[in-house]
């Protein structure tokens, strides 16, 4: 019993401390944010707060800045000033060994899924696994990789297959297999939905708002779908000349009168995507009525 | 400290309650997962109305153990029957390492595989070739078809951008074969072949077998990851769309390049290898520059400098055929392109070595010996 006792503390040791569970109202606070490069501002005076447990979509044109924020948040890009709290802990400046025990607590989904090429779907899970938590039996792993693998959509016997052997849908639910495997509170995702045909999008956008409500998860969304947008995210943050220039949801943003957002939603497809909802809560209510 | 997930047994009414305690998380979970699975009694509940925070790795070591015990789960919040739920419709029983084959059924596979797959390619190879004359001979009859640009720019790449790296290399050696020829002739005072030596290594031999490997090096190395690449973004494909040859507009102005620049860079490589040896001459044996140079003409047969001069081209064919062929092979990912790429260049040397070997043996034999 001892040894054991023992042995537990060496494992606890070795990992770096763990904060409990986050019971703030919001998990990531960007205050004053500014990035740029050589000339070129990305972003000045950003700021951004995203809700516990909701799905945030983050549009915005091309170069606004929308993956360049993801990368801020999550560390891959140290902006020039402003400060990111990520669950209470400020990231910026932050010391490496601290920000690993920050690093469990979220998954990333990278556009192109961005797997191991050299390891099988099961054992790209695994990898985070064993970074986090070698203490875990080889078994549970294993057991971890599979219900993951299944729980992302994909059949079971996609674990052992080698991801150029996926098609594109099938690589971006390998990544989110491989982004859920630590259990993260916050999740990002970097366009899942872009290069899917139209019905793996919506299988992708549902497998999203199914996760998100069964395993509790805050979801930070980047995305140019208007189908996505509509049909899973609580709220959407528009982001604009270097800024966040609107956060709320779909109909609140709607009354807002800057130009990008009205040609954005009231846009030929931005209508379509409108008309699109509209149409399933009709057929949903007059099924109910039935 | 991190507060860990633990477990204590209660006995009830005759039933045994497997009671846990603490949070169920991934974080927290190691050490009862370790103990569950080595737990032997038997349990009819496992409880969880005392545990704390819950996520699916908690849900599934719990799901896992109550089906081995046959036990009931009670006391689940609803966040734990959630959980329990879609871990228990998620589970499966899939391999997670790739299929392998037993090592006594994998070793004469792979070696089979390489076999056939090295028939193909010497069957393929051939086919290109086949391909380039027939292009070729098309071109000559049209020779507006002749992208002089393309081949300028080649011309350029392959031979003027080479000068610099193989006159340095060929000065090096030269002087490296007159200065340990020297220390050889010397012990029966012959120090005064070593101008022989050198000579007719240099033209004959060294100088176009040197620049073959440098070519293959600078150049294969390029055309196999350029055309590679271009295959890759769908470059070749679209060329093909608009009506335009890859052959003609690609690998043609690289083989030209290739044929005709190699002559010429084997023969300023074996100049600048006699040079390299006249320096040293003149340094350690007392040989004056002139000389050496003046008595080169007098031992060195003109035939050596033909022997040079037709290897070349063949070389450069050889270089431009693997370059081109193997960065034509590259399919699906950017992988292909490291591996086609070495290969190109393996390739390329070990041919342009077993070609001198043949054609040394068939210039003695013709008497240029």
């Amino acid at each position: 019993m001892s040894e054991e006792k023992i042995e537990r503390e060496v494992a606890a040791e070795a990992i770096p401390e763990v904060a409990d569970h986050f019971d703030g109202e919001f998990p990531i606070v960007v205050q004053g944010l500014k990035n740029s490069f050589g000339n070129q501002v990305v972003h000045e005076g950003l700021d951004l707060k995203v809700r516990r447990g909701e799905v945030l979509g983050v549009v915005g044109g091309s170069g606004t800045g929308k993956s360049v924020l993801m990368r801020s948040i999550i560390g891959l890009q140290v902006p020039e000033e402003g400060s990111i709290e990520v669950f209470g802990h400020e990231i910026i400046g932050a010391n490496p060994e601290d920000g690993l025990g920050l690093r469990s607590r979220w998954g990333v989904l990278f556009q192109g899924g961005a797997l191991f090429s050299t390891l099988t779907v099961g054992e790209n899970v695994e990898v985070p696994l064993k970074q986090f938590y070698p203490e875990l039996l080889p078994e549970l792993m294993h057991e971890i990789a599979r219900y993951k693998v299944v729980l992302s959509g994909l059949p079971e016997d996609t674990a052992s297959k080698y991801p150029a052997e996926l098609s594109g849908g099938m690589k971006k639910r390998a990544g989110l297999a491989r982004a859920l495997a630590l259990d993260p509170e916050l999740l990002f995702l970097d366009e899942p939905t872009a290069g899917l045909d139209p019905i793996g999008a919506a299988r992708f956008d549902e497998l999203t708002r199914e996760l998100a409500d069964t395993l509790d998860l805050t979801v930070f969304l980047i995305t140019h779908d208007l189908d996505t947008l509509y049909a899973i995210c609580d709220r959407v943050a528009v982001l604009a000349d270097g800024k966040v220039i609107a956060v709320g949801t779909i109909p609140e943003l709607l009354e807002s009168d800057h130009p990008w957002i009205q040609e954005y939603f009231n846009g030929p497809r931005g209508r379509a995507a409108q008309a699109g909802i509209a149409g399933k809560t009709v057929d949903s209510h007059e099924q109910t009525g039935e | 400290m991190r507060e860990w997930a633990a477990y204590s047994l209660e006995e009830k009414d005759g039933r045994t309650a497997l009671v846990v305690t603490g949070p169920l998380l991934i974080s927290t979970i190691g050490a009862l997962d370790r103990e569950l699975r080595a737990f032997e009694g038997e349990v009819d509940t496992v409880d969880l109305s005392q545990s704390g925070a819950i996520d699916t790795v908690g849900a599934w070591t719990l799901l896992r153990f109550a089906r081995e015990k046959k036990a009931e789960v009670t006391g689940a919040g609803k966040q734990a029957q959630r959980l329990l739920k879609a871990v228990e419709e998620a589970e499966s029983s899939a391999d997670i390492e790739p299929r392998r084959a037993r090592l006594r059924l994998r070793v004469p596979e792979t070696v089979g595989r390489y076999v056939i797959a090295f028939g193909h390619e010497s069957r393929n190879m051939i086919g290109f070739a086949g391909h380039i004359i027939v292009s070729w001979l098309g071109m000559m009859r049209h020779p507006s078809r002749i992208r002089m640009k393309a081949v300028v720019r080649q011309f350029e790449l392959v031979g003027v951008s080479a000068l610099g790296i193989i006159g340095l290399m060929s000065f090096l050696i030269g002087i490296v074969i007159a200065q340990q020829g020297a220390a050889q002739l010397e012990q029966f005072g012959a120090e005064i072949y070593t101008i022989n030596l050198t000579g007719r290594l240099s033209l004959r031999e060294l100088g176009v077998l040197m620049t073959a490997i440098m070519v293959a090096g600078r150049s294969g190395s390029s055309f196999a990851a350029q055309i590679g690449t271009m295959k890759l973004t769908e470059e070749v494909d679209a060329m093909r769309t608009i009506g335009v040859s890859p052959m003609e507009a690609l690998v043609i102005p690289r083989v030209a390049a290739a044929v005709l620049m190699m002559p010429l860079l084997g023969f300023y490589s074996a100049v600048l290898s006699i040079i390299g040896g006249a320096f040293i001459a003149m340094l350690t044996l007392d040989i004056p520059f002139v000389t050496f140079l003046r008595r080169i003409q007098e031992v060195v047969p003109l035939f050596d400098v033909w022997v040079g001069l037709i290897k070349a081209p063949v070389f450069g064919l050889i270089i431009a055929l693997t370059g081109c062929y193997q960065g034509m092979q590259v399919k699906g990912d950017s992988e292909q392109v490291g591996l086609r790429t070495t290969m190109a260049v393996v390739q390329a040397i070990f041919l342009v070595i077993v070609l001198d070997a043949f054609f040394a043996v068939f210039f003695t034999e013709v008497g240029w010996g």
